[in-house]
């Protein structure tokens, strides 16, 4: 087999990850605005227990956010069962699942680029907005979000990337089965465990690889238009 | 006709003011920094809460502690000019200016569009991105910015003190223009006596959060600026 030719098992890693990648910074995207709004600019009891929670899965071993979510949202979870009975949503054991852990993984990343970028903000300008009559949600999305659309793009990409790298919280949650919940870090794993598998696991290394400089470099470009448009040149 | 009495502890300044400013004429708050000038033009507008008192604009409260009214600051109409513009930057000087014209109804517009760009002359910059203007233009664009949303008062805080003297010289006549085009009362803060000079006689001075005479700080600005 040529070296370049993906195998059907690497195709569809390769096609997982994405999907998974881009729908847990999909998913988690509005959450993350709001929890960096809400840390930025509001002082609140258990503010302090609030970001704690948010940087917890970037401390703890990620076997621990997996088990975590696999008590809670596991089919016999506490809100894995409700979500199954209500909405007929689970997450056990399928690409949601996977998803959703990457999500919760990427989450810190996300909140503290957009918290920057919030708190970069000059206040005085959504004063002036004030005073010319908007409200707070005409003032948000008129005047701040425009104003963090960088730190937003930067948040994304870096939780896209995280998610892309998303390893030991989701073979722990959902498992690793093939065209269901194997990414491409779990197929890369799984290619180094049998006799056999060097190239494939390379190829995998290099996709990696190319697929994160891809991503980031589509960020900084992107970024740097939307500064030079804020900035009006 | 606006009509300010309120008090207000702030650290160690402790505020207890109350002056009137009528319709069509400005009124100017002056007196040494720090005495409390732009304490009582956030209040008025709304930003900052005063301890007690009443700001009326036209019969109507805006504050009042006894009451408990107190209208927020994008209910108040009135039109504020900073310091600094504080243009919108991701927005060209067209949507900056048009940005308070949302919500105005027809009945309520006293000055059009048209109007308002040819008293401030700004029709040749109307497509230009705020961070290529120069500090006199913006602040320009921030006068229109703040008449366009049809205010029931103008308030201006010391809206020439960022700019050089050239920029001053250049800014001034508008403001002049517009007081006399208008006729909603006008507050207008500076320490530069020569300023208040050209543009009005109603003077309100301020000292350590009350009114003074002024007699002190009053003619030796004037001699310094000319």
């Amino acid at each position: 087999m040529d070296f370049f030719t993906l195998s059907e098992q690497e195709l569809q890693a390769l096609l997982l990850s994405l999907k998974v990648s881009l729908w847990a910074v999909a998913g988690s995207l509005p959450f993350g605005i709001a929890t960096a709004w809400l840390l930025a600019r509001r002082n609140f009891p258990g503010k302090t227990l609030v970001d704690v929670l948010v940087h917890l899965p970037l401390v703890v071993p990620p076997i621990v956010t997996g088990y975590m979510l696999l008590i809670l949202f596991g089919k016999r979870g506490v809100l894995g069962a409700f979500l199954g009975e209500t909405f007929g949503i689970t997450f056990a054991f399928n690409w949601k699942g996977a998803a959703m852990a990457s999500a919760v993984m990427a989450f810190p990343l996300m909140v503290r680029a957009v918290r920057l970028s919030i708190e970069g903000v000059d206040r005085r300008l959504e004063s002036a907005a004030r005073t010319l009559g908007a409200n707070r949600t005409r003032i948000f999305f008129t005047i701040t979000l425009p104003l963090i659309a960088p730190g937003i793009i930067t948040g994304s990409v870096l939780a896209f990337a995280r998610a892309l790298s998303e390893f030991g919280a989701t073979i722990t949650f959902v498992s690793n089965i093939q065209g269901q919940t194997q990414t491409l870090p779990l197929a890369l794993f799984t290619m180094t465990q049998v006799p056999g598998g060097e190239y494939g696991a390379m190829r995998l290394c290099l996709i990696s690889i190319g697929v994160a400089i891809t991503a980031l470099v589509a960020s900084e470009l992107l970024s740097k238009k939307l500064a030079t448009r804020i900035k009006g040149a | 006709m606006l009509g300010v009495n309120v008090k207000k502890k702030l650290g160690a300044l402790d505020f207890d003011l109350s002056f009137e400013a009528s319709e069509g004429r400005v009124t100017a708050l002056s007196g040494p920094s720090g005495a409390g000038k732009s304490t009582v033009i956030h209040m008025i507008a709304g930003l900052l809460k005063p301890d007690s008192g009443t700001i009326l604009l036209k019969n109507r409260p805006l504050f009042d502690s006894d009451k408990c009214i107190d209208i927020p600051v994008e209910k108040r109409r009135i039109g504020y000019v900073f310091q600094e513009a504080l243009l919108f930057p991701h927005m060209k000087v067209m949507r900056n200016l048009t940005y308070g014209m949302k919500g105005v109804s027809k009945g309520h517009a006293n000055l059009d569009f048209d109007h308002v760009v040819g008293l401030l002359g700004l029709s040749h910059i109307l497509k230009r991105s705020p961070t290529t203007l120069s500090g006199g233009e913006k602040q320009r664009v921030a006068i229109g910015r703040a008449l366009l949303m049809s205010p029931a008062l103008l308030v201006m805080d010391e809206p020439l003190a960022s700019l050089d003297q050239e920029r001053k010289d250049e800014v001034l006549p508008y403001i002049k223009e517009v007081s006399l085009a208008l006729e909603i009362p006008i507050v207008y803060v500076s320490h530069s006596a020569q300023e208040i000079a050209a543009l009005t006689d109603r003077v309100v001075f301020i000292e350590a959060g009350r009114r003074g005479r002024g007699n002190k700080s009053g003619p030796r600005i004037t001699r310094n600026a000319l």
